[in-house]
């Protein structure tokens, strides 16, 4: 039934193709990438795109078809990894946060509501500041920005199911309380989780460039559609292609997951509609 | 009222402290030494103990950590250590170019956004309405990065229109508006999708309201149930909303500050990160953070005179 909902949306069944198609480019990067990634060829600098180089060359003689390709595998793993790393923190310190009443709950909402009005993209720079630049790193800085999204949402999906009567009855029965948060709370959230965290997939991946671009995440030569775009920036006037092939490839992933979250947000779980930011 | 405000305003104090707190930490401690990582881990002692003394490196933590927010309090953010300039005086010329582009994106982002929304609203389920939602998607897939780029690319690289980077003199308005145009579009367009969707959704909720029912049963015309009844009702979420927004623009202004070479806050704040210009990476960060602060401070405040329903007590 929900399946046949969600195929029979068109816009999400493209999101679906699109993050198919970019898992595949991902896995299969070495079949598919026309050449080396970090060859260098120096007869063969800042070449057009062309039918031999589809995206062109750059400074370097570099193929920037196969580092799109290659790209695609440091944005999905940090999306994927980021994304992770935010939901299971924020899941531990909401159901905390949910079922404690006492001081650490009340510490814990209080910390979340000042994190929440600052844009993840400035709280991923604290974290990059603490910790430096790099791939590892922006994974961490991701995530930790994440976290109070996922505190909130777990602590209000905790604080409903905890009214529920059976949840009255196993306290009852003296189960302590670790056992109550795993055994009955956390299998009834873990639905809201989840789909939650397909929706900052799109996000990560995007947060990922964005900090790359920046110079803040993942570091050359290791090709990053972010990083790729930065060096690109230098020759922008001669070599626009630099630049703007690697952003197709942020843009398609990030559509691609933003629709398929849509269409799965849609059929499961009406009540998370808009909390797109 | 006041109450309302002296309230807010006081529980913005330890909200402060919380994120000036952190910033403290995140500078210093966990990444290590900073006058090693300015100088180098092949740097000479003499040179290192220099360096920690211009910084207070050499203090104890709690005793920097007072001085940090004593300095704060007084206004003084410290000096660049490259230029020794006061790091306040680079932001007090920074600022300008920050506060332009979050006003005229959000003022962008209104003017296409709010019209935008109403159309998909009426023609809900039309083939008007599906390409209206499309483009919401689209507007929000894009890194503000990389929409200033597809501009740049077009309207500088191609036709020319416009300076492909800088700021612009800020005493020159035609040039400081030349200069503002591609910047505030890219972050404009992406913020127009976010209040798209928000006010076709808005707008749908109070359409199927009861008394636009009985405004349309009166016998009014429909322009009159529209503008007069649905639009005001269902403007309240979306004015509320880009307040919000506000905050996430500041945090895209940063890359596009980037992209056009923009002297802003954000701009500095990046070239400081990557010199490991410490004094300006803290200073910069707290700046940014309240600058934030005092606009959810505002939105907050603001609740109280878009809408009279909310009473505060």
């Amino acid at each position: 039934m929900e399946l046949k909902r969600f195929l029979k949306n068109k816009v999400s069944f493209l999101g679906f193709i699109l993050v198919i198609v970019a898992l595949l480019l991902a896995v299969f990067s070495p079949y598919i990438a026309t050449q080396d990634p970090l060859k260098q060829n120096i007869i063969k600098r800042f070449v057009k795109p062309s039918w031999e180089y589809f995206g062109g060359t750059d400074g370097y003689g570099r193929d920037i078809f196969s580092r799109t390709i290659y790209g695609s595998r440091i944005s999905l793993s940090v999306g994927f990894a980021a994304t992770f790393l935010g939901a299971m923190l924020g899941t531990i310190l909401g159901l905390i946060a949910g079922y404690n009443k006492g001081w650490v709950g009340i510490g814990i909402v209080w910390l979340t509501d000042v994190f929440m009005s600052f844009p993840t993209m400035v709280l991923a720079i604290i974290v990059v500041v603490a910790f430096g630049p790099g791939t590892q790193n922006v994974i961490l800085a991701i995530g930790l920005a994440f976290t109070p999204r996922f505190i909130r949402l777990a602590r209000a999906s905790t604080l409903s199911v905890s009214e529920q009567v059976f949840i009255e009855a196993s306290r009852a029965t003296g189960q302590p309380s670790f056992g109550i948060i795993r055994k009955h709370i956390f299998p009834n959230i873990a639905g809201d989780i989840i789909v939650m965290s397909t929706l900052w997939i799109a996000t990560a991946i995007r947060l990922e460039a964005s900090l790359s671009f920046l110079g803040l995440g993942t570091q050359p030569p290791t090709p990053s559609w972010g990083n790729m775009i930065r060096e690109g920036m230098l020759y922008f006037m001669h070599a626009p292609w630099l630049s703007l092939i690697p952003g197709a490839g942020i843009f398609l992933a990030v559509i691609g997951f933003n629709m398929l979250g849509d269409g799965i947000r849609d059929v499961l779980d009406p009540k998370l509609r808009g909390r797109l930011t | 009222m006041t109450t309302f405000i002296i309230r807010r305003l006081l529980l913005a104090i330890p909200t402060i402290l919380v994120v000036i707190t952190v910033v403290f930490f995140a500078v210093r401690g966990l990444g290590g030494d900073p006058a090693m990582a300015i100088l180098g881990d092949r740097a000479n002692p003499e040179a290192l103990e220099v360096l920690r003394e211009r910084l207070g490196l050499n203090q104890p933590l709690w005793k920097q950590y007072t001085s940090f927010l004593w300095d704060l309090t007084r206004g003084d953010l410290g000096r660049d250590l490259r230029t020794d300039q006061p790091v306040s005086e680079l932001f007090r010329r920074a600022v300008p170019y920050t506060v332009d582009l979050a006003i005229w994106a959000t003022v962008i982002g209104i003017l296409i956004g709010v019209p935008a929304g109403i159309l998909a609203a009426l023609k809900w389920n039309t083939p008007l309405d599906f390409v209206g939602r499309f483009l919401g998607i689209f507007g929000f897939s894009f890194p503000a990065f990389y929409l200033s780029i597809i501009l740049l690319f077009i309207f500088s690289l191609v036709l020319g229109w416009f300076p492909m980077i800088g700021g612009g003199e800020l005493s020159n308005w035609v040039e400081r508006a030349r200069h503002l145009f591609l910047p505030a579009l890219s972050l404009g367009l992406i913020k127009s999708a976010f209040v798209m969707r928000l006010t076709r959704s808005s707008m749908l909720n109070v359409l199927h309201e009861d008394y636009i029912t009985t405004a349309r049963s009166k016998g009014l015309k429909e322009w009159v149930v529209i503008y007069k009844h649905a639009l005001r009702n269902s403007l309240i979420p979306v004015v509320t909303m880009i307040s919000v927004y506000m905050a996430v623009t500041i945090g895209g202004s940063i890359e596009v500050e980037i992209v056009f070479n923009r002297p802003g806050l954000g701009k500095f704040l990046i070239g400081a990160i990557q010199e490991r210009n410490y004094p300006v990476i803290q200073s910069g960060l707290v700046v940014l953070t309240v600058f934030i602060m005092l606009v959810n401070l505002i939105t907050d405040l603001s609740y109280a005179f878009i809408d009279p329903r909310i009473k505060y007590d």
